[in-house]
């Protein structure tokens, strides 16, 4: 890209001030290099913008109470001019940030940039990633529609299954036994200030631990050479935001957020499917004991991401996508034995093998938990170790292969929940439902 | 020990004493936010028994399921003339059941859960049986006290109330 370097005007230097609390005043060459980072953390900071703007201009007219909270919807899709716009913007820009931040997640961890200076960042970036699933979660109430009210219902209903503080834990969330008004107060009051709050807090710390870290993490053997962040970095950045921004001014233009009918205590539309997110886990809820499926799968998961960056790793690569050639064939083979196996999986669990029949008068936290997770556990367990025996990876290499076979395994539980299960949350293809 | 042979002189006492008002502060105020984090406060959830009166006994059919989606629940009459009141929460994740009269089992639309007649899981993923309301019969006339729920891991006779 020619980029011009003439002498700066005044109100130039400005902003180029404005632009150095951020940025420092060169950077390497090789960190600006668009498919190191595809710019996605700059995006999410345009994203938490955009999702601040629109959201303060809905709580004009938004009223987080039952009897009032579809209307206002209503009001605001009909009565106010751009109203559906501003709707659709705060929806598709809210389904985008949890979408983008997990790509982050997953450009962060491909590219290997969780060791040594950047732990500490990438226990931030995991905590903003929960804080953001929840941000995009407790917004989902707020329509009052049944899509909302039943997606929080069943995904609420979840926590019971936490042993022991379960059933408090899941009213208190609740504020009461059902999803009622406390629920939506509370979801309210979390959605539009603690959560934010809470984001916008470990977002600076975030942004300076890169700054401490030396910058995007970029490889030892690349090119020195350094670059003025400003115009170099920043002309990329305006950029990406603005081809972010319009993608999604056209993405609202022509797709509406989804409003159902009003919320109906006493009817639960079928199927009642949870937050598109959390479809996976749904997904996972069909085969195992909600315990092992919703409760302890996500918890051993997360804490396995959060555990990451404190293994002992013989070699760190940094900067380089998938860290070596083996590596690169490892993520490959990850992806086309999940793609293989799981589908047969849930294939086999839905049509064959029901542990459940076959083990009557055993407690179901045993036949339909323990024996399928401990017997899948056992079959992941065997094919590390054909992996292993095969290819001699290095343990950042096998790290590499897991997270890769989960994140596809994840990806196609989602895929399942959301286009594959109809009524009844039975298995059927997408055009039958 | 360290803090035996550790020279306490004014200067830290006093911050030590600050550092425990502000630990002291800290608490206070969390379990202020605690208690205001559940609006309507614990009265609310608890409440006064709130009754559903339903109708005559004698003027519902045995083998009947009817149900009282505004109480949240539905009301059966065994062959033998004993009621129950079924919560049509689905215990699994909270759908609310439907009752399939060919099948004679309630359905839950979400999971695929089933149950019989009486409550009992038929077919998971649901865990436990559906939860009860407490039936009573008063002058002829049934009342369901849908103030709390009655939790249940499954059916037994002394769930049902007679006339």
């Amino acid at each position: 890209m020619e980029i011009n370097r003439e002498k700066p005007s005044e109100s130039n230097k400005r902003a180029r001030n404005l632009v150095l609390h951020i940025h420092p005043v060169l950077v390497r060459k090789e960190s600006i290099r668009f498919n190191l980072t595809f710019g996605l953390g700059g995006m999410l900071a345009v994203l938490f913008l955009l999702q601040v703007f629109t959201g303060v201009l809905l709580r004009f007219t938004y009223v987080a109470s039952p009897d009032k909270a579809y209307d206002s919807i209503l009001t605001i899709q009909n009565d106010i001019f751009f109203g559906q716009l501003i709707r659709n913007m705060h929806n598709w820009s809210g389904i985008l940030f949890v979408l983008i931040a997990f790509l982050h997640l997953l450009r962060t961890f491909y590219t290997g940039a969780f060791y040594d200076k950047r732990r500490w960042n990438w226990i931030i970036g995991v905590s903003l990633m929960v804080l953001v699933i929840f941000q995009n979660f407790t917004g989902y109430l707020l329509p009052w529609d049944q899509l909302a009210y039943w997606a929080i219902t069943v995904s609420t209903s979840i926590l019971q299954y936490v042993p022991v503080v379960g059933e408090r834990l899941m009213e208190f969330i609740r504020g009461g036994e059902n999803v009622n008004a406390s629920t939506l107060l509370i979801f309210y009051n979390f959605h539009t200030a603690i959560l934010p709050l809470t984001i916008v807090i470990l977002m600076v710390f975030h942004f300076w631990r890169v700054r401490k870290a030396g910058g995007v993490v970029v490889a030892e053997k690349s090119s020195p050479d350094m670059v003025p962040s400003d115009p170099d970095l920043v002309l990329k950045e305006l950029v990406t935001a603005l081809v972010l921004i319009a993608f999604i001014l056209v993405l609202s233009m022509f797709f509406n957020a989804p409003l159902q009918d009003r919320a109906d205590p006493a009817f639960s539309p079928n199927p009642a499917k949870a937050p598109w997110y959390f479809m996976g886990v749904q997904e996972l809820l069909l085969h195992f004991h909600p315990f092992f499926s919703a409760i302890l799968i996500p918890f051993l998961f997360v804490g396995g991401l959060i555990w990451l960056p404190f293994l002992h790793f013989k070699e760190k690569q940094q900067g380089v996508w998938f860290y070596t050639r083996k590596g690169e064939k490892l993520v490959l083979i990850a992806a086309v034995v999940a793609l293989i196996t799981i589908p047969a999986g849930i294939l086999l669990s839905e049509f064959v093998i029901d542990v459940e029949r076959m083990l009557p008068g055993i407690p179901l936290i045993i036949s339909s938990g323990l024996i399928p997770f401990t017997a899948v556990f056992v079959l992941f367990a065997l094919l590390l170790y054909v992996v292993r025996k095969k290819m001699a990876p290095g343990n950042n290499e096998m790290i590499l292969f897991i997270m890769s076979f989960l994140m596809a395994a994840y990806f196609i539980f989602s895929l399942t929940g959301i286009f594959f299960r109809g009524t009844g949350m039975q298995l059927m293809w997408p055009w039958n439902i | 020990m360290k803090t035996q042979t550790e020279h306490i002189n004014r200067r830290s006492f006093l911050k030590r004493i600050w550092a425990w008002l502000g630990a002291i502060a800290v608490f206070e105020f969390a379990v202020m936010a605690f208690s205001m984090l559940s609006p309507g406060g614990r009265k609310r959830k608890r409440g006064a028994s709130s009754f559903v009166t339903v109708g005559y006994a004698n003027e519902i059919v045995p083998g009947s399921v009817i149900p009282y989606k505004s109480g949240q629940f539905y009301l059966v009459r065994y062959q033998d003339g004993g009621f129950i009141a079924l919560s049509l929460i689905c215990t699994h994740l909270g759908c609310s059941i439907g009752w399939n009269s060919s099948e004679d089992q309630f359905i839950c639309p979400c999971h695929a859960s089933s149950f019989d007649k009486f409550g009992n899981v038929l077919n998971p993923p649901a865990t436990r049986a559906l939860d009860t309301y407490k039936v009573f019969i008063e002058e002829g006339l049934v009342k369901v006290d849908t103030s709390r729920k009655i939790r249940r891991t499954g059916f037994q006779n002394s769930d049902l109330v007679y006339t």
